[in-house]
């Protein structure tokens, strides 16, 4: 028997072992685990809220000449293809510029003071608030052409547009292995046939996450809209006239008190909330895949 | 479509490039104890190959350049269209509080105020419940699949659109307090925070709770990455020394990261200052100045979406501008700040 081996008691040493907390640390202990599970729970009710209850409402009101009449008859078919044609010229604007920028931060060079200032600018503008979006698009494109536009319109989504698709495209650039590019160029292939033919080419999945989230966003965007694209109750001329939008279809008529102006703003909720929901999820479980494999 | 152009180049180009080079025959008549692979140059001089490299290079440069060029272009315009409304009010704007169309006065004092205010009451909800969210869906309270779950609702409301959120606000969520409201009016009428008669739903404590809904997942999902990003020998370590679960969580765990926490309340205040549609909609819209949360009020982006459309003298427009110019300094100090801490906070835990 070595010294260290006293002779307590075995019901000593078990009382030793076993000594409960004093209760002032355990109430403390369970307490907090049931506020902060309570808290939680308050964190989702909004968003269970919102989702049935634009529910609940647009699906009563949904009729289906709706998409192809414009706001004067009491549909929104311009409004549909408004924001189909401002997106559209936001994606070709920034589509190309965010992911060469997004391949540049990745594969020029990762640790390298200008590519960490690059993504540091880029950082910074995702955080610019969308209607100073809007003023800027303004200052450049309205002021210089005297009228409103879907051109404007579709500027101020491209500023909004291009660092979510910066940072994506850099993150899933980030996650090829590098052994892939190593072998590209063993095999010969100059940096831009390896960025090409084999990075890009695989992280496509991502790129095409990070540009569907984007235009998810550019999509639900009001604010940068009103001053620069305005608002249009017909159809629209051409792209350098005003031009109705979702967002903005919305947030016009939601205080007009007929019930066709009412059921339409429902309608459009539920169309703008179900293509962001959707994307969301489809983008969460592409990444998942990915992750996974 | 843009994609498939660069690879049928490059795949044209590396395919003849291979049958230039292989077609060579492997050993040369000239000398036989020469290396028979010293003859293969593995440069790259074929013209056209060089060329698209070097282009594609530029390319990327130019681009890379062209998205910096737009934060500095954006500064630049906002300065040059505020200007007018600059040379004519000065640092006065900023204390002045009458915005008076008709007769070409601006000041912004009320626009600052419900601006401040209503990001301050965000910040005061959603820090508290950001960190309780972020905590749940970090440590083990929950199975792995939950936590998840709830991490990633959280984050769809961040992707609503304001405007949805805005209607929310103003069909279902102010009935809804409405009632408190006026409870509070009644109850606590003497002090000046509650000095209202009869209040309407739309307020600045309104407004200040749907931005406190807004800002709610940016704050959660930072901090929970934040609290994943720390190492778990500091859990261990506490658990082993023999602290509960929460006393690692506030004497460990929250220290160790607060600069990343800080970091996110920042975003999340970025985010707040520069909400626009939702505030608008619930705000009540009035430029007076009131100490009371339950009288109507304005901020910079409401009152940005509620006049510039219509806005024609060059001072209205110029003094809207500055507005949008104090709103732009404000969001890009506060983002900048939270961008080096948060970026601080992650090369400090790599050490």
């Amino acid at each position: 028997m070595s010294s260290f081996q006293q002779s307590k008691a075995p019901e000593d040493s078990a009382a030793e072992l076993f000594t409960p907390l004093p209760i002032k640390r355990l109430l403390f202990n369970s307490g907090m685990t049931a506020l902060a599970f309570a808290l939680t729970g308050l964190a989702l009710i909004p968003l269970l809220s919102i989702l049935w209850e634009i529910l609940r409402r647009g699906m009563s009101s949904i009729r289906l000449n709706m998409f192809v009449k414009s706001v004067i008859d009491d549909g929104f078919g311009n409004a549909i293809l408004g924001t189909l044609v401002m997106v559209g010229i936001a994606s070709l604007l920034s589509i190309p510029l965010g992911v060469v920028t997004g391949i540049f931060l990745a594969e020029f060079g990762r640790g390298t003071k200008i590519v960490n200032f690059v993504r540091f600018v880029t950082m910074i503008l995702t955080g610019v608030p969308s209607i100073i979006a809007g003023v800027f698009a303004y200052g450049v494109i309205v002021l210089s052409a005297k009228g409103f536009s879907a051109v404007a319109g579709g500027f101020a989504l491209a500023v909004i547009m291009l660092p979510i698709i910066v940072l994506t495209t850099e993150e899933t650039l980030k996650l090829i292995p590098n052994d892939q590019r190593l072998a590209s160029a063993a095999l010969g292939a100059t940096r831009f046939q390896t960025i090409f033919r084999v990075i890009v080419a695989a992280a496509i999945p991502g790129i095409t996450t990070g540009v569907l989230l984007a235009v998810a966003r550019a999509a639900g965007e009001t604010a940068p809209l009103l001053f620069t694209a305005l608002f249009s109750l017909d159809w629209s001329q051409d792209l350098f006239s005003p031009t109705a939008s979702m967002s903005v279809l919305i947030f016009n008529l939601y205080n007009d008190p007929s019930p066709e102006r009412n059921r339409l703003i429902w309608t459009a909720s539920i169309i703008l909330l179900t293509l962001v929901v959707a994307i969301n999820l489809s983008s969460r479980f592409l990444t998942q895949k990915r992750i996974k494999s | 479509m843009l994609a498939l152009i660069p690879l049928l180049a490059s795949r044209t180009l590396l395919n003849r490039w291979i049958m230039a080079n292989l077609s060579k025959p492997a050993d040369d008549n000239s000398s036989k104890q020469s290396h028979p692979d010293a003859n293969i140059n593995l440069t790259v001089t074929d013209g056209k190959n060089d060329w698209m490299d070097k282009g594609f290079t530029l390319i990327v440069y130019v681009f890379a350049t062209v998205t910096v060029f737009v934060l500095f272009w954006m500064s630049w315009v906002i300065f040059e269209k505020a200007y007018p409304a600059i040379i004519k009010f000065g640092w006065k704007f900023l204390w002045s509080q009458n915005w008076d169309v008709p007769n070409l006065v601006f000041g912004a004092l009320p626009y600052i105020y419900g601006t401040f205010l209503s990001s301050a009451i965000a910040i005061i909800l959603a820090v508290p419940v950001g960190l309780a969210v972020a905590l749940v869906t970090s440590e083990d309270f929950l199975p792995e699949w939950l936590r998840s779950t709830v991490a990633f609702a959280i984050e769809l409301v961040a992707a609503i659109p304001s405007v949805i959120i805005g209607l929310w606000g103003i069909f279902v969520f102010i009935p809804f307090i409405e009632p408190f409201e006026k409870w509070l009016a009644k109850t606590f009428y003497w002090i000046p925070l509650f000095h209202t008669q009869e209040p309407s739903g739309s307020n600045l404590l309104t407004a200040g709770i749907i931005l406190a809904i807004m800002i709610l997942p940016t704050m959660a999902a930072i901090s929970r990455d934040v609290l994943l990003a720390t190492p778990p020998e500091l859990r261990s370590g506490a658990l082993a020394l023999g602290s509960t679960r929460w006393e690692t969580i506030f004497l460990v765990l929250l220290p160790a990261g607060f600069s990343g926490i800080v970091g996110a309340t920042m975003l999340a205040l970025g985010r707040a200052l520069g909400e626009t549609m939702a505030v608008t909609m619930v705000i009540g819209n009035s430029s007076v100045i009131s100490l009371s949360l339950l009288d109507p009020a304005y901020s910079i982006p409401a009152v940005l979406a509620n006049e510039f459309a219509e806005a024609e003298n060059v001072l209205h427009v110029g003094s809207l501008t500055y507005l949008a110019l104090i709103l732009f300094a404000l969001t890009l100090i506060v983002n900048i700040g939270a961008v080096f801490l948060v970026q601080a906070f992650g090369s400090h835990q790599k050490e």
